[in-house]
């Protein structure tokens, strides 16, 4: 046991060890566990943090950090874990919501209370989502997987609004039928893998590279595969869970399922269905591009729509994923570091959006725009500030981190990789850059209905109050992320660039 | 020698004697009477195919079934007699209690 | 005819090497401004001036190395990599990016003093200043960027300074839809911009976007003419929306919602120049393009530049008549880019003095509504002997609107002439024809606003000195800039901006007195036509159908909304949500409700027929017992019935067996 083959695994499962401390806690010590809510998210935080720091940037290709024990022997499926430059940034993402999570729900446990079990269920969903970044056994990566929806799932049917249980069924069946496919195609790369017959990923990855699926298989068993990791990004027009579960779902469950579980679809793609399944990414990526083209511009539309402030920001969401898997489809480095990069902002901006439309909910007790009326620039001057900036780091503008994923997708989209349509990716590229101009639109157009114009008589008698220090210490963070990420795209591309490079050099797509 | 038709004969006329007593009479005390005939029937077989036989195993049997029947009609009695004393009648259509 | 930017590009050395710091001074004012603004005395204006005063000495010092015959000189630190592609930050100093330095970091000195007075108790002051500040950094980042990606930065960052500026005062509807208007606008044009970025990038094989090596490739033949032509057109795209040309111009107009000094600083002297400047930057892909690429940019700027003269006549709002005067000037300058090298020269020549007249007329129109407290021309009148500084400046400043010797537009609007009359003569009358209609409107202007008896309320004074300072001071520079570039003087200004090699500037007498000629002419119309005071105005008459053609700026505004923005915002976008929650949703729902169906036959099936077979077994035997019990009697006689019967039924089975 050394910091280099056990630090994952402490990083990963110490939120699960806070969730089992914080049940043993008695019912009434209701700060007391608020307080280890924030001690154990912090620690891994720590830990995440601390990982980052030791990893090698040079080397960001190869696995660090790795543990490989056996586990279940039977099958051949073994606890293997580890890191890399595509897992980097997510894996700390997670980490770094998570804390900032439980910083805000120092404040903020929706009704019907009941902390002890809130936070248990928000340990226990960090640690799921933090494992499937770093599982590099299939039928670990399965686990971490399904491990993740039990707890979002009760967090939206115990904590969410008016119609939660509709949502939290359908986020659960939705997401259950995707990973049927998946698993199933998980089995069959199992038994058409190489022999001995392992769950491994890095073997799969390598007998992939090599040729070792027959063209047929690959065909069906990415669409199986894709099918799964499809629902859970969403494509469209897989996507119609996603604004019903963000709109019931508690502010917190908001920020964590569009901030780290969204990106566990896109990262599926590019750590599983690319490198094990090429030639099956190779015939498919005119689809996904196509799908993504059409959410891309199909979202910024339906928002235009919206009513609900909340429900806008979840579609908003089916838009920036579309940028994603655009970027994936190009199977160039271009597209795929891209991907990466609109992953991280997209869970640092829209995040931070949710916790803004949590705070403007808790305040005006109302999501709708029309009762909302206008002038919160007015009353909550820097509330209303920092969701002007947020919603145009949202849009895309340069230098905030939301323009990076996007231009370089499109970028990418321009020439994708060999023996891919041209014509048609540059279609798509037009589409995405239409989408660019919507969803500019809806956001001003949001901005405009939310904090500009006069405050309508009935919030005028209100006290409103401006943002709390709770909501500073757990909002800073992500706006300077915001900023810095921004300026700095290196902190992500500097982290991918070795790895993906490798990734696609090895399928021969580079 | 009396032949062993007429004895066989006979013993059926007693049985089945017997079994009309038993099913058509609603006095305890007369049943009990029919069941003795239809013993006493047995007995005049055994002992009728005895002689006929030369064996003595049938004698043997008939002086069993006098014992048994001794002790039946004794135990019979009593019941008919705590019947009476419970019930003041020993018709046996009264005693159907042991049913559905 | 092809020439390029190709010159041996020095690292930076000496000052040069300080440029960048320009940029960095507003943006740390900036931060200043926003963290710590309230709290300074006099609401945080002071960190924008000071790094302002810093910033224009320092180009004052940049540009002096070109004055002494200093060559172009570049430099770049990594800044990151993705696959093939690397992106540097850097700058790159050229005498134009001199030149433009001073002309913004002198502009934005002004406005950010000017807007002392201006701005003085409203309340969002510190607001202002930090937007100013950081909208100053941005276009400083666009002049020196030396790759495509760093100039898209400032570009869109200048873009949403300029929305939430127009939309300052966002209380009133108006403002915030003017703001929306001109940042989605300007996003259409921005878009083909990208995607120009991308075909220059993807022509070099995704390895940079270095505009120098870029240049290079094109005029090597590198990257060939048609691909050029491809991006160049689209990079059009991009000066299209931010120079607001035809049919992107529609924000200009609107954008006036904002407070005046924004509008003399942004829409009026650097941002909306910002497209003309990149034109000029890309002038090699834009050369080494097939030509009907700098045709469409001529046509452009010339439909531009009538169009919006038109409506310069028939405008009440004086701020407005501004705007589409920028408009109009700046069409300008991308017709004549269109010319090739001689009219780029001349162009940024015009973009130069522009600047420096037309934030002046803006300044100075700020300051007569801040007097008067109303835009319209009808609420003035006679003003002259109120406000005797502003007069003179804004006197001055449309003088050179008009192009009168010896004042900055002369010179340079002569440059533009003398640049198209060889070969595109079109062009050349189109231009002539738009000079006589700039002086009609110009002249209308200052008539209507300074002369005649005031027609407004309460009484107008002269504006305070932070406001008056800068109109002298522009003034001046008015005055004295367009001798930079006067053939007579040796033309000091096209020995810094030039392409490929400096060019030798002729004076042609019979176009400078052309020039004259027609500004003159108009001038004296207009003088003739408003020198009588009217209740309507008299063009309303004289054009007659036009009239209602112009107010409604030729239907195009109306166009976009009815034909575009509202089927989009409302139709198109409720028939997609109608199609997710029926269609796409309905779906899933769909086989959710028939997933629950299936389970409710099913479960009736189960309910009913397999465990109805259990519960008959069980039943079938409880209903028989119940049959059968009646059996037993108690009767014990007819049991004994059935024992002989029974015998008797095997005695005879038996027997018979």
């Amino acid at each position: 046991m050394t910091w280099q083959n056990s630090a994952i695994t402490i990083t990963t499962l110490l939120p699960l060890l806070g969730a089992l401390v914080i049940v043993l806690v008695p019912k009434d010590k209701d700060r007391l566990v608020r307080g280890l809510g924030i001690f154990f998210t912090g620690a891994a935080l720590v830990l995440a943090v601390a990982i980052a720091i030791g990893f090698n940037y040079s080397q960001s290709g190869s696995l660090q950090f790795t543990a490989d024990t056996s586990w279940i022997s039977a099958i051949g499926a073994r606890y293997h874990v580890g890191i890399d430059g595509i897992s980097m940034p997510l894996y700390v993402l997670t980490f770094l919501l998570s804390f900032l999570c439980a910083i805000y729900s120092w404040r903020y446990v929706p009704s019907p209370g009941r902390t002890k079990a809130f936070l248990a269920l928000m340990l226990l969903l960090e640690t799921g989502m933090a494992g499937t970044f770093i599982a590099f056994d299939l039928i670990l990566f399965f686990v971490f997987w399904e491990l993740v929806l039990v707890p979002m799932y009760f967090l939206i049917a115990i904590w969410g609004s008016a119609n939660r249980e509709y949502a939290s069924i359908k986020f659960f069946l939705y997401t259950l039928f995707g990973s049927v496919f998946m698993l199933l195609a998980f089995l069959a790369l199992y038994f058409r893998g190489p022999a001995p017959h392992t769950f491994d990923m890095i073997a799969l990855q390598k007998f992939g590279a090599s040729g070792g699926f027959s063209h047929t298989f690959q065909l069906v068993a990415f669409g199986a595969i894709a099918l799964g990791f499809a629902v859970k990004v969403p494509m469209w027009p897989f996507h119609t869970w996603l604004p019903d579960a963000h709109t019931e779902a508690p502010t917190i469950g908001s920020v964590l399922l569009a901030g780290v579980m969204l990106k566990m679809g896109t990262y599926g793609f590019i750590r599983i269905a690319l490198p094990m399944l090429p030639e099956g990414a190779h015939a498919y990526a005119p689809w996904i591009g196509l799908l993504a083209a059409i959410g891309i511009v199909y979202a910024s539309l339906a928002c235009l729509a919206q009513k609900d402030l909340k429900r806008l920001i979840a579609f908003s969401s089916v838009g920036h994923m579309g940028f994603v898997m655009l970027g994936i489809a190009t199977l160039t480095p271009i597209g795929i570091q891209a991907a990466i990069f609109g992953m991280v902002a997209h869970g640092v901006i829209t995040g931070m959006l949710f916790f803004n439309v949590g705070s403007i909910y808790d305040r005006y007790h109302t999501r709708q725009i029309s009762e909302i009326g206008g002038g919160m620039l007015e009353i909550m001057p820097k509330l209303g500030g920092v969701f002007a900036f947020v919603a145009i780091a949202s849009l895309g503008l340069p230098g905030l981190a939301g323009f990076w994923g996007e231009v370089m997708s499109l970028l990418a989209a321009y020439n994708p990789a060999r023996g891919l349509n041209v014509g048609l990716f540059r279609g798509y590229m037009i589409a995405g850059g239409v989408g660019t101009i919507l969803t500019a639109g809806y956001f001003l157009w949001m901005l405009q209905r939310i904090n500009m114009g006069v405050v309508p008589d009935k919030w005028k008698e209100h006290h409103l109050k401006d943002v709390i220090a709770v909501e500073w210490v757990s909002w800073l963070p992500l706006l300077a992320l915001i900023l810095v990420l921004g300026l700095f795209p290196k902190l992500v591309f500097g982290a991918t660039d070795h790895a993906v490079n490798g990734l696609l050099q090895a399928l021969g797509l580079s | 020698m009396i032949r062993l038709p007429l004895v066989l004969f006979f013993s059926a006329f007693l049985f089945s004697a017997g079994v009309y007593g038993v099913l058509v009479r609603r006095n305890a005390v007369m049943v009990l009477m029919a069941i003795e005939l239809m013993l006493n029937a047995v007995n005049v077989n055994l002992v009728g195919f005895s002689a006929n036989l030369k064996a003595m195993s049938g004698q043997v049997f008939a002086l069993f079934i006098i014992a048994v029947a001794a002790a039946e009609v004794g135990i019979g009695l009593a019941i008919v007699i705590l019947l009476f004393r419970n019930r003041e009648s020993i018709n046996v259509d009264e005693v159907s209690l042991l049913k559905w | 005819m092809v020439a390029a930017e190709t010159t041996a590009v020095a690292a930076a050395s000496g000052i040069l090497k300080l440029t960048w710091i320009i940029a960095l001074l507003p943006v740390i004012s900036a931060a200043l401004t926003l963290f710590f603004g309230k709290r300074t005395p006099g609401r945080g204006a002071v960190y924008g001036i000071l790094a302002l005063a810093g910033s224009w000495v320092l180009s004052i010092l940049v540009l002096w190395h070109f004055v002494q015959g200093g060559g172009t000189q570049a430099s770049q630190v990594e800044w990151f990599n993705v696959g093939p592609f690397h992106l540097q930050l850097g700058q790159y100093i050229d005498g134009l990016a001199a030149v433009m330095l001073v002309v913004v970091t002198s502009v934005s000195l002004c406005v950010h003093v000017y807007s002392l007075g201006y701005m003085h108790g409203d309340k969002r002051f510190t607001w202002f200043y930090f937007v100013l500040s950081m909208f100053t950094a941005a276009m400083l980042d666009v002049i020196i960027a030396p790759n495509l990606f760093q100039l898209l930065i400032g570009w869109e960052v200048m873009g949403v300074c300029s929305y939430l500026l127009i939309g300052h005062w966002w209380e009133e509807k108006e403002n915030s839809n003017a703001s929306i208007k001109a940042f989605i606008t300007t996003r259409i044009g921005d878009v083909p911009f990208m995607f120009g970025i991308f075909a220059l990038i993807a022509a070099t094989g995704f390895k940079t976007s270095n505009i120098t090596e870029i240049s290079t490739m094109v005029h090597t033949g590198a990257i060939p003419a048609g691909v050029a032509a491809v991006a160049a057109i689209l990079l059009f795209g991009g000066t299209i929306g931010k120079s607001a040309q035809f049919p992107l111009h529609v924000w200009l107009p609107d954008a006036m919602a904002g407070p005046t000094p924004v509008s003399a600083l942004i829409h009026a002297a650097t941002m909306v120049a910002a497209g003309v400047y990149l034109v000029g930057r890309m002038y090699t892909v834009f050369i080494g393009a097939e030509t009907w690429v700098l045709q469409t940019v001529s046509i452009i700027g010339a439909i531009t530049m009538l169009g919006a003269a038109l409506l310069a006549l028939v405008q009440n709002d004086i701020k407005r008549v501004l705007a589409y005067s920028t408009l109009s000037q700046l069409a300008y300058m991308v017709a004549v880019m269109g010319v090739g090298p001689a009219g780029r020269n001349a162009a940024f020549f015009h973009l130069f003095t522009h600047a420096f007249f037309k934030a002046l007329l803006f300044l100075g129109a700020g300051s007569v509504i801040h007097s008067v407290h109303s835009n319209n021309m009808s609420d003035m009148g006679g003003l002259r002997k109120y406000m005797p500084v502003t007069f003179l400046t804004f006197v001055i400043g449309s003088l050179a609107l008009a192009g009168i010797f010896p004042f900055a537009g002369f010179w340079s609007k002569d440059e533009l002439l003398v640049s198209t009359h060889d070969g595109h003569m079109w062009l050349f009358i189109i231009m002539v024809v738009t000079a006589a209609l700039t002086a009609f409107y110009t002249m209308r202007m200052v008539w209507l606003t300074f002369f005649g008896a005031y027609e407004g309320h309460g009484h107008p004074e002269e504006s305070p000195a932070s406001m008056t300072g800068p109109l002298v001071f522009l003034a001046a520079a008015t005055v004295g800039v367009g001798f930079l570039g006067s053939p007579l003087l040796h033309a000091p200004f096209f020995k810094w901006v030039y392409f490929g090699e400096p060019e030798a500037i002729h004076f042609v007498p019979w176009i400078a007195l052309l020039g004259t000629a027609a500004a003159l002419g108009g001038i004296a119309l207009a003088y003739a036509v408003y020198k009588e005071k009217r209740e309507r105005d008299p063009l309303e008459g004289a054009l007659g159908p036009f009239w209602g053609l112009f107010q409604n700026r030729y239907y195009i505004d109306a166009f976009y909304m009815r034909a575009i923005i509202y089927p989009v915002r409302d139709r198109l976008s409720a028939a997609v949500y109608w199609f997710n929650q029926n269609i796409i949703d309905g779906v899933v729902n769909g086989v959710a409700a028939l997933a629950r169906g299936v389970s409710v036959v099913v479960y009736w099936f189960d309910r009913n027929v397999i465990d109805g077979f259990v519960n008959a077994v069980g039943s079938g035997a409880e209903e028989g017992g119940g049959l059968l019990k009646y059996l037993q009697s108690g009767n014990v006689q007819w049991y004994a019935v059935g024992l002989f019967v029974g015998v008797i039924a095997l005695t005879i089975i038996f027997v018979r067996a």
